[in-house]
């Protein structure tokens, strides 16, 4: 066996090479779970099936033991619940109908309706278990290969003590990683898969607690021209709610990034004198809790609220203006509503930015002739668009998805009969809507799918063009 | 003549600056100019600053409004008293202000624990130690980033659901302690950038001297980066409180609601006659520990921005 090892032509995987200590594990990177398979040793490969056993069988006792009880563990667990939940996804339960029914006694007996939620879960969880119980497995063959080759070279074997000790040194990115990536993998990753998977069922507010699978049938209702009538949802609606969406997020995104920018000039001019208690008063909006200022605006905004109440008695408009009954006036409300919550930002942003801009490059520009504007075109402009491109993709993706803004300001208002979606939803508060308020949770999936789509073509777009992207170096 | 040195100020000021313009006439048109652009700007941004400072000052005025119903014809409350906060600490009847403040207080304190421990140890990981999938695990937790909590926040709904913690009062709040925290490690890269910034060859000297990788993180990274951790523990901490949404999919009755979700009910239509002065009174009482937290914690980002090791 020893031979085997070090003779290997290259070594491309081979065991660790000489320079590793004799206490001191080798890298673990290079014990490939492909080699342990081809190289291994009887024990080693046995190892495959009796997980651990070439573990004990190197009188590494806790860690084969551990190894072979997580193995009875899981197999146990699989045979008990994990085989019926997997076979639950076949049809997500039988019973679609609950009530009362004749059983096979001749009985008049309730039935409950299968929940297929649960079954769908069960199920999904189980496939993440499963690629878990596989990593765990991988890394049980691995380690029976490791301890061969230790053994082969005639090195002690790390004991239980030197692993652990190992996992606070030289593998200390696994203790260190374990628990957030645990938590990511359970409530980032299984419910964005859970959810996915529901866009392929029947589960809306008709078919609970029971349900099935229908294919793509749901996309099929979004993208067809007449759509469903009783969730009201059409390709016509789809394709406003995605157009306001991004018109949303560019103006959004830009309106506020060019008036703050302007606002902070203009603060920051020569002539502008007390300029810390300018910022101090636009930073106050900050501190206050966005919902918050978004409930009090909303107050203010309404039909009877203050803002119209006094337009009214000063005998500016007879009757109140419709901030939210009206689709446009409540589009407009919702942008400007926006630069109230967001300009205070971008000031702050780019003051330190605007402070930060090499002063050489103006005086460069000021012997050669420049005028302010072609200072500003050619200097401070590209000098910002540099350094804020990442921040300006990253308040873009924000704005696609800014719930807060639209659902606490207008909530979506002014929304026509029989559409799930208003006129200032966008495809994140229409998603939240389909499903927490409606209960119509396949086709809010795929409302959520599409949303990806868009979110992922819009960050991949803007990243390929930025500058910061393609040049690193360009100011530097 | 003497002009003023010229700084990158006047450019950014937007104005034409005209250094080798010689006679007397020509500078005196230039000054008056001047004013009349300083009394613009200045007009410019007192009308601004009124309509930032506004709405603030409202909702303090009105929480001290003594004609509680909303929809007054006066801008400013004509009378002012301190009911509305007594009332709502003290009236328990139907909403119970107190009890939801302590559970965001519960919730933030442990949110923020487990945050400022996911972010220290995946920002170190992803700093100093190198192994296999380091790259392709940055990644996917910058992809991972971009879709919101609250796109799949029905399955992560039905998954509390399937793990027992719905219903109850404690169980919503462990729920939400779950929900806040869980996804917490994906937001290292603030803290893996301070990082980057302390010298590797701090730890190389402390691996030298017999110190593990574990001694080094506790030893040397965690004190230099105590600015850093003034900055995440605060982030952490004020979730709980600015969060709306998962929240309202969460906690589903009124007995579980957290002091974001109260407030917003004080505005529904069934309570805003009784609850529109309390309301702004809630929200003053939120605003200022929020404010004071999110003052410090700008100056500490700020000063942790400047770098770790001066010198």
């Amino acid at each position: 066996m020893t031979q085997m090892v070090v003779m290997e032509p290259g070594g491309r995987h081979a065991a660790p090479g000489p320079d590793q200590g004799a206490s001191g594990p080798a890298d673990p990177a290079r014990y490939r779970l492909r080699t342990a398979l081809a190289r291994g040793d009887a024990l080693t490969r046995a190892s495959a099936l009796v997980m651990g056993l070439g573990n004990v069988a190197r009188r590494q006792y806790a860690k084969g033991a551990m190894f072979l009880l997580g193995e009875v563990a899981f197999v146990v667990l699989l045979v008990v619940n994990g085989i019926p939940s997997l076979a639950g996804l076949g049809n997500l339960g039988p019973v679609t109908k609950g009530g009362q029914q004749w059983d096979a006694n001749g009985q008049f007996v309730n039935v409950n309706p299968t929940n297929s939620v649960q079954v769908l879960l069960y199920g999904v969880a189980w496939v993440f278990l499963i690629v878990a119980f596989v990593l765990v497995w991988s890394a049980a063959v691995k380690s029976a290969y490791r301890a061969q080759v230790v053994v082969a070279r005639g090195k002690r074997v790390p004991s239980a003590v030197d692993d652990a000790r190992e996992l606070l040194d030289g593998r200390l990115h696994a203790t260190l990683l374990t628990l957030p990536t645990l938590g990511i993998v359970v409530f980032t990753i299984l419910p964005l898969v859970f959810m996915i998977s529901m866009a392929f069922t029947s589960f809306d507010a008709n078919h609970t607690p029971a349900f099935n699978w229908v294919g793509l049938h749901n996309f099929g209702v979004v993208f067809s021209r007449t759509g469903s009538t009783a969730i009201g949802v059409s390709l016509g609606l789809f394709l406003r709610v995605l157009a306001w969406t991004l018109v949303w997020a560019i103006l959004a995104t830009f309106l506020n990034f060019f008036l703050g920018m302007g606002m902070a000039m203009v603060i920051l001019r020569r002539g502008t004198r007390l300029k810390n208690m300018w910022r101090a008063f636009f930073s106050m909006s900050m501190a206050v809790p966005q919902f918050v200022s978004l409930l009090v605006i909303n107050q203010m905004l309404q039909d009877q609220g203050i803002v119209n109440q006094m337009l009214k008695s000063w005998g500016l408009i007879d009757s109140s203006l419709p901030f939210f009954t009206n689709a446009w006036w409540a589009r407009a409300t919702v942008v400007v509503v926006n630069l109230w919550i967001g300009i205070p930002f971008t000031i702050m942003q780019i003051t330190g930015i605007l402070q930060n801009v090499p002063g050489e490059l103006y005086e460069a520009a000021k012997i050669d002739g420049a005028n302010w504007w072609q200072m500003y075109a050619k200097i401070t402009l590209p000098y910002i668009f540099f350094v804020l491109t990442p921040y300006l993709i990253v308040t873009f993706t924000n704005n696609i998805n800014n719930f807060n803004v639209i659902y606490l300001l207008s909530n979506g208002a002014p929304t026509p009969v029989g559409d799930s979606a208003g006129q200032t939803d966008l495809l994140i508060t229409w998603l939240y809507k389909l499903t927490v308020d409606r209960g119509n949770y396949n086709v809010g999936a795929v409302i959520g799918i599409l949303t990806f789509v868009v979110l992922g073509v819009v960050a991949l777009i803007t990243y390929r063009n930025s500058g910061s992207y393609k040049n690193e170096e360009a100011f530097r | 003549m003497t002009l003023p040195p010229t700084t990158a100020t006047d450019i950014r000021a937007g104005r034409t600056v005209v250094h080798r313009a010689g006679t007397p006439t020509a500078r005196g048109g230039m000054r008056r100019r001047q004013r009349v652009a300083d009394a613009v700007a200045h007009t410019f941004l007192t009308l601004m600053a009124l309509l930032w400072v506004i709405p603030v000052v409202w909702v303090l005025m009105e929480s001290f409004n003594k004609n509680t119903l909303p929809y007054t014809t006066t801008f400013f409350p004509t009378r002012y008293t301190f009911d509305n906060y007594v009332q709502l600490v003290t009236d328990r009847s139907v909403m119970n202000f107190g009890a939801m403040f302590l559970r965001t207080l519960v919730i933030a304190i442990f949110v923020c624990l487990i945050n400022l421990f996911f972010v220290l140890s995946v920002g170190f990981v992803m700093s100093r130690l190198r192994f296999t999938m380091r790259r392709s695990l940055m990644n996917t937790a910058l992809i991972l980033g971009m879709f919101p909590g609250i796109m799949a926040v029905v399955a992560i709904y039905f998954i509390l659901k399937a793990l027992g913690l719905t219903g109850s009062t404690t169980a919503t709040v462990v729920a939400l302690i779950v929900v806040y925290s869980a996804g917490s490690g994906a937001g290292f890269y603030v803290m893996k950038g301070f990082m980057d910034t302390i010298p590797i060859s701090m730890d190389e000297a402390a691996m030298l001297d017999g110190c593990t990788r574990w001694t080094v993180f506790r030893r040397i990274i965690l004190p230099i980066t105590k600015p850093m951790m003034v900055y995440q523990a605060i982030v952490g901490f004020l979730t709980p409180w600015l969060d709306f949404v998962l929240a309202k999919a969460i906690a589903r009755t009124q007995d579980n609601y957290t002091v974001s979700l109260g407030l917003w009910q004080m505005l529904q239509k069934e309570y805003i006659a009784q609850w529109y002065a309390r309301f702004a009174a809630g929200a003053v009482l939120v605003s200022i520990p929020i404010a004071v937290l999110f003052i410090v914690m700008q100056r500490f980002y700020q000063s942790s921005m400047t770098g770790s090791v001066k010198g």
